[in-house]
């Protein structure tokens, strides 16, 4: 890239927000110290996400959060050529990454694979999230592993 | 078998299609479009559209069943439904519903039917525009992941590289969905056909996904009416009899922001047994399929998924050849389907499976009794039908 971008995508996609009934609140407060959490079963210690009231496997209601290390692996990516929304218009080529959490049983998470949008990484290759802020609201993205 | 089964005790006995516009083009209203695939369908059937007492819908269709019931002047309305989900999943599970609510004597007709008129209401492949975004598109929207096209190539992607396959089975898709095509004037992309090396040079829509692997954006409205065996002897034409229906999706595969346990699934491995023990057949029985095809890359997963192929054969079992009619090994999608006849959320294939078996293709398969469709790929949830000639 021929200059050094803040984002990684342009201004103008829509800032994330907790939800307003608090399910997802601790994710974007950790983000935001630069933690990845993700939620955990208190009962079971199951991993799940999306974020959900209910545990999906021993269907408890006691559910917390978390702390894992960032470290993943790139289960999926695709690049992006045609523009899905405005603010994309001129900032295509662009990958998205779906990306395994290892140390979470495998639950998986979204972001950009930050670097060249050209590059053609291998699938299951080690990554580690990078934290993007956004005004008020920080985003987790993804870079390969050193 | 057991005696609790749809099967043979419901025909589709008509078929109903307005005019397939390309997106936008529609001259009249979504509402006026599927109250003319109606009238159409009970004209092919032979019946008085008042006699329809029952109404089955799916992807959330706009089009409400009790202002229908009532343009229409149905004598009474005495079912009505409608399947979950906003894609072309519910395609052939709004038939098996109908089969349901016919051998449960809750109605004498029903009618099954799908209209969309994009300029109208939106389009599909756009984001819409918003500040801030909460809920499980703010693990998304965010990261530029907004449209079916990314969700489904994220999926298709990982199953090439489980399965070691490249683009040729997606470009014999396309092809021969365009191939399909040139034989059916009802076809969008009639009189346009398709080379390999126009398929190549097309622009990326999202890789491993050109423009012609895309399903169009259409306006129209596509109608089915079906009715229970004993009635449909009296119907004009030959009646496609539903051998088998199922619906639904495999362990937590609704799971949001990409965590559905079995990720490159078509999501059918579940419903695909059910089929076919219900039909009491297997696949190689089959002698056409009409596979939903949002994107190219979701047919190869459905076949294998249907014991078409393993997964390990797709780069041998799809290619144009073998997909293509009337001597193709399978016939696939001989209508043009969602890439090239026109994209009605796929009920334009269940129409085709009727076709194929009454025998009144514009590419008909020699003496084909039997014709499998596989609705809405990588979604949930999915459903699947087996209509046949009897
Ligand atoms: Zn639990």
């Amino acid at each position: 890239m021929a200059e050094d971008k803040k984002h990684y995508l342009p201004e103008g996609l829509p800032t994330p927000r907790a939800m307003r009934n608090g399910l997802d609140k601790e994710y974007w407060e950790a983000a935001k110290r630069r933690e990845l959490v993700v939620q955990r079963c208190n009962s079971c210690r199951a991993f799940q996400w999306g974020p959900e009231p209910i545990c999906h496997k021993c269907h408890s209601f006691d559910l917390g959060w978390h702390k894992v290390s960032g470290r993943g692996r790139l289960f999926s990516w695709v690049r992006t050529w045609n523009p899905v929304h405005p603010a994309l218009r001129g900032a295509c080529p662009y990958i998205v990454a779906v990306v395994e959490l290892p140390d979470a049983d495998n639950i998986r998470m979204v972001g950009n694979l930050l670097g060249d949008p050209a590059q053609n990484p291998p699938f299951d290759v080690d990554v580690e999230a990078v934290f993007e802020d956004h005004g008020d609201a920080t985003l987790i993205q993804w870079k390969l592993s050193k | 078998m057991s005696e609790n089964t749809i099967k043979d005790k419901v025909a589709i006995v008509g078929v109903g299609e307005t005019t397939y516009y390309k997106r936008a083009q529609a001259p009249v209203s979504e509402f006026r479009l599927a109250c003319e695939a109606i009238l159409k369908a009970a004209d092919d059937a032979g019946i008085d559209v008042r006699d329809i007492d029952g109404i089955s819908g799916y992807a959330n269709d706009r089009n409400d069943a009790s202002r229908l019931a009532t343009a229409l002047g149905l004598k009474q309305l005495s079912f009505a439904g409608m399947v979950w989900g906003g894609g072309g999943g519910g395609g052939s599970a709004a038939v098996g519903n109908a089969c349901a609510a016919l051998v449960a004597g809750f109605a004498k007709y029903v009618v099954v039917f799908r209209a969309l008129a994009q300029g109208q209401f939106g389009r599909f492949g756009q984001a819409p525009v918003s500040k801030d975004i909460s809920g499980p598109g703010a693990y998304t929207a965010p990261y530029g992941l907004y449209v079916p096209a990314q969700w489904i190539a994220l999926r298709t992607r990982r199953f090439m590289h489980q399965y070691g396959i490249n683009s040729e089975p997606l470009a014999a898709v396309a092809l021969a969905d365009y191939y399909h095509a040139q034989f059916n004037p009802r076809a969008v992309m009639y009189g346009h056909p398709l080379t390999r090396e126009e398929y190549d040079k097309s622009r990326w829509i999202v890789e491993p996904f050109h423009l012609y692997d895309c399903c169009m954006e259409n306006d129209g409205s596509a109608a089915l009416i079906l009715t229970t065996a004993d009635r449909a002897r009296d119907t004009r034409k030959k009646p496609a009899y539903v051998m088998a229906a199922a619906q639904g999706s495999d362990y937590r595969q609704g799971a949001t922001i990409e965590n559905s346990p079995d990720y490159s699934a078509s999501n059918f491995k579940t419903l695909a047994p059910r089929l076919f023990e219900m039909a009491g057949i297997t696949a190689k029985d089959v002698d056409c399929a009409q596979i939903y095809e949002h994107f190219s890359g979701a047919v190869m997963v459905s076949l294998a998924e249907h014991g078409f192929c393993k997964p390990e054969e797709v780069m041998e079992f799809v290619t144009f050849e073998n997909i293509t009619a009337p001597n193709g090994k399978l016939p696939v999608n001989t209508s043009g389907g969602n890439i090239a006849e026109c994209y009605m959320h796929g009920l334009e294939l269940v129409a085709e499976a009727v076709r194929q078996v009454r025998g009144d293709s514009t590419c008909q398969v020699p003496d084909c009794k039997i014709s499998l469709v596989a609705s809405g790929p990588m979604v949930t949830p999915v459903s699947d039908l087996i209509v046949h000639s009897l």
